[in-house]
């Protein structure tokens, strides 16, 4: 019988150290891809933290912060790794998220002062075009010109919510004229980015609502040059992508060693080809080529996280009529 | 005739319908309790009931009244390859929805082949894009169910009918007036309202092809409401009103169509003396060759861009592609356990037990999705179930389409066996086995066959609970496409579309290998 207690007592024993704890991400669908940062990050992160790093795609970024609110305090996530700007104030007062303890000194050009979200890349909306094309230089001459364009949906799509953002940051009240100077260019709106951009593939349209980040995936990924992004004197809304630790987390000094891993430089390099964005923190190796070629906008546009929220029912109210007609 | 059979009972198709309704009204209740104070039903989402509602009733009219002409041809031609066109038909119903929209757009898109057609002929170009496109789109995918449908109603006349038909000299008309128009009676109010349950639930077709907000569907509203707003309430009460729009046009369809059947038969092959004249012939086959251009134009431009893409595919696709079969194969067990109960208690006097069928297709599978994790997220891992639930849920929206085409043969088989079955004293397992599955092995092959395709394309609710290695392959498709890699994409859809074509050839073919002795 003793010998009985010993044995149970060593079993229990080894078992606890074999358990390696483990760190578990709630991410969007595309980051945990093969061809997304994910498993490069989960290999780097796994050789510094002595654990296991679990990502768990749960749609995009709305989807993550719905799933999110569903599980509410129970839920198993550590971190939330892929909100936008658009949807921290939202994910701020669920109550659900906690301050973290990075400082660093970003790289995209405004300044970035936030207790809870920690940014790990970003980048401009633009008109993706064929390079050939001589696109117009604003909302308005667009509106003018007989392009045609595809767009998302701000109800169902992140992108199609930033350019809802990105024309009423360029216009304010204006912005609902510009949508009507823009209804006849859209050829349709989408459910999501996917089907926009296979679309304008295909030669549905002129150009296409994506990153300037993306012609580096043509160029670098399939060597073909032949992509662009318009560059708009209005300046180019930013979309910044956040992570955040989640309060009720198990795992907290882990939680607090991979958002400060996210803002090194081996996390940062690897966002460039496979995330399609700007790391947040310009990696020590620079670019990687082919984005010295992309288009770096005049002037960078961002609603602060605090007002998005009063804005963005207006701004849909606004594009709603003005694409209804 | 249409007693009360005393072989039936009913309580085995009470439980499949309870499982149904639990299912579908189970997450319902369970998104609405979860609901925080929002707020109720806005102009814009009376305006997305309005245009959806009317899309639907617009779609289904064009389905049926071109699936007409197309069943009648074929259920009165024979020709070679009418087999395979007849399987072929019905391809578009189970694609997934982004690649048959690309298909679409490859051929009446703006660069699409009809348009460099016109263009090449100094003609001026045909815009998709608008409530025309929407139709369109929807005609694309439920004329070869409406085909199949109607077509069903025409094999279950009788051969003797025709015979009889053809000894009395029966003209086109006479056959129209006796045969055909009874017929049709029967079977087009109930196919009727399955397309347009499927066409009230739309989603990212209408808003393509739609061209803009003009095209918000209820579904939509149910998304925005869900992802934009996170207003559970409102979700919930958008998905009701689909459903009751839903169980009101399954009301009027049931109230409408004729329950009389034409009798029992020998179970003869079926002949047809009728149709030779000049005027029948050039209208059958103006209807098949049109049918056929329509359906195999986009579906032909899927597989050449797919055979590009198969190289590009990477292995997970593979990996993915073998759930996907075994979550198909668990969804079309679990149909036939559902379906087959609810078919029989239908035949008999609890005809209702077929809306609670088309539930189903009423409910939002974003609400079943959420009510789902809800349920299943405080008692277990949902990521460890994930696999079971997406049979389970794509069973039950399977199901409509499963008892629309199970429950008239059954109710044929109910009037005809019924009384030499119950002199006979068969009941239960030995009545289904000996009298029931023999005579339905064709609609069951069907119904088992649209199951397993519809499973195989269907995003469903997996994207609420899949973990990163355990995708499936519509979901595995669009991850592909999230990252850029379009074209290993479309070798994923071209790889999807095979599985379904084949899910659904193997099973329909199951069901008719002997449908000629």
């Amino acid at each position: 019988m003793k010998y009985l207690t010993i044995a149970a007592g060593l079993f229990a024993a080894t078992a606890a150290v074999a358990e390696t704890p483990v760190l578990t991400v709630y991410t969007y669908d595309s980051f945990v891809s093969d061809w997304g940062p994910g498993p490069k990050v989960k290999a780097a992160f796994e050789e510094t933290c002595d654990c296991e790093l679990k990502f768990v795609g749960a749609g995009d970024g709305a989807a993550l912060l719905a799933r999110i609110k569903l599980e509410g305090a129970r839920s198993d996530a550590d971190i939330v790794l892929g909100l936008d700007t658009n949807l921290t104030e939202a994910a701020r007062q669920t109550g659900l998220f906690a301050d973290h303890t990075v400082s660093a000194e970003y790289g995209f050009p405004i300044g970035w002062n936030d207790a809870q979200f920690v940014p790990y890349d970003w980048g401009f909306f633009a008109f993706v075009k064929n390079v050939d094309l001589s696109a117009p230089t604003n909302f308005k001459a667009l509106g003018d010109s007989d392009l045609k364009i595809v767009i998302q949906d701000p109800r169902s799509s992140t992108p199609g919510l930033g350019l809802l953002m990105w024309v009423k940051a360029a216009y304010g009240d204006e912005a609902k004229s510009v949508w009507e100077g823009l209804s006849d260019n859209i050829v349709t709106v989408t459910k999501g980015w996917s089907e926009a951009y296979g679309m304008f593939l295909e030669g549905e349209a002129d150009m296409v609502l994506s990153y300037t980040t993306s012609p580096a995936y043509h160029l670098i990924a399939e060597s073909d040059a032949s992509k662009d992004a318009a560059k708009f004197e209005e300046g180019h809304y930013m979309q910044i992508e956040v992570a955040g630790k989640l309060a009720n987390t198990d795992q907290d000094a882990l939680a607090d060693q991979f958002l400060n891993f996210m803002v090194s430089d081996a996390f940062q390099s690897i966002i460039p080809t496979t995330n399609w964005m700007y790391p947040a923190i310009k990696p020590a190796t620079g670019w990687p080529n082919g984005f010295e070629t992309l288009v770096i906008p005049d002037k960078a546009l961002l609603i602060s996280a605090d007002k998005v929220g009063g804005l963005r029912d207006e701004a849909l109210a606004e594009w709603l009529d003005a694409l209804s007609q | 005739m249409a007693g009360r059979p005393v072989t039936i009972k009913a309580w085995p198709g009470a439980m499949a319908a309870t499982v149904v309704a639990v299912i579908v009204l189970g997450t319902l209740l369970a998104v609405a309790l979860r609901a925080e104070q929002g707020r109720g039903l806005s102009p814009s989402d009376w305006a997305a009931i309005r245009f959806t509602v009317w899309q639907a009733i617009l779609s289904t009219l064009f389905s049926v009244a071109l699936a007409i002409p197309v069943a009648r041809a074929l259920a009165r031609r024979h020709f070679f390859g009418r087999r395979i066109l007849v399987a072929l038909l019905g391809a578009p119903f189970i694609l997934p929805v982004v690649v048959a929209v690309l298909g679409l757009l490859a051929v009446f898109g703006r660069k699409g082949v009809l348009n460099g057609g016109l263009a090449w002929l100094g003609l001026p170009e045909v815009q998709i894009y608008g409530l025309h496109g929407v139709v369109l789109a929807h005609v694309f995918f439920n004329l070869p169910l409406a085909t199949r449908l109607i077509l069903q109603g025409w094999q279950t006349v009788p051969s003797e009918r025709f015979r009889l038909a053809a000894q009395l000299g029966f003209g086109p008309r006479d056959i129209w007036r006796i045969i055909e128009r009874p017929m049709l009676a029967r079977a087009v109010p109930l196919a009727s309202a399955v397309i347009f349950a499927i066409c009230l639930s739309s989603f990212a077709v209408a808003l393509t092809l739609g061209g803009g907000p003009k095209a918000t569907t209820v579904e939509l509203a149910i998304y925005q409401a869900f992802r934009f707003d996170f207003d559970l309430g409102r979700a919930a009460l958008l998905s009701c009103v689909q459903m009751v729009l839903v169980g009101s046009a399954a009301f009027v369809a049931l109230r409408v169509s004729t329950k009389e059947g034409f009798g029992r038969g020998l179970d003869r092959p079926i002949a047809r003396w009728d149709g030779a004249g000049l005027a029948s012939i050039s209208l059958d086959s103006v209807s098949i060759v049109m049918a056929s251009l329509f359906l195999l134009g986009p579906l032909s431009m899927v597989v050449w861009d797919g055979l590009a893409g198969v190289l590009a595919m990477p292995s997970q696709v593979w990996a993915a592609a073998g759930i996907s079969i075994l979550v198909s194969l668990g969804s079309t067990v679990l149909l036939i356990l559902l379906a087959v109960p609810i078919a029989v208690a239908a035949a008999g006097r609890h005809q209702w037990f077929e809306v609670v069928g088309l539930l189903g297709i009423a409910a939002s599978p974003l609400v079943i999705g959420t009510g789902l994790f809800l349920i299943i997220y405080p008692i277990a891992d949902p990521f460890a179930l994930a696999f079971p639930v997406t049979a389970l849920v794509n069973a039950v929206m399977a199901l409509p389409f499963g008892l629309r085409v199970l429950v008239g043969p059954v109710r044929d088989v109910v009037q005809s066996y019924g009384p030499l079955s119950a002199s006979l004293g068969l009941t239960g397992w030995s009545w289904l086995r000996v009298v029931l599955v023999p005579r339905i092995r064709g609609p069951l092959g069907f119904a088992a066959g649209l199951t397993a395709a519809l499973s195989m394309g269907d995003l469903g609710v997996i994207a609420l609970f899949a973990d990163p290695e355990h995708a499936t392959l519509p979901l595995q498709m669009y991850r592909l496409m999230g990252s850029y890699q379009m074209q290993a994409a479309s070798g994923a859809g071209l790889l999807l579309l095979v599985l379904s074509f084949g899910a659904f050839w193997i099973c329909d073919k199951g069901g008719r290998s002997d449908a000629h002795t």
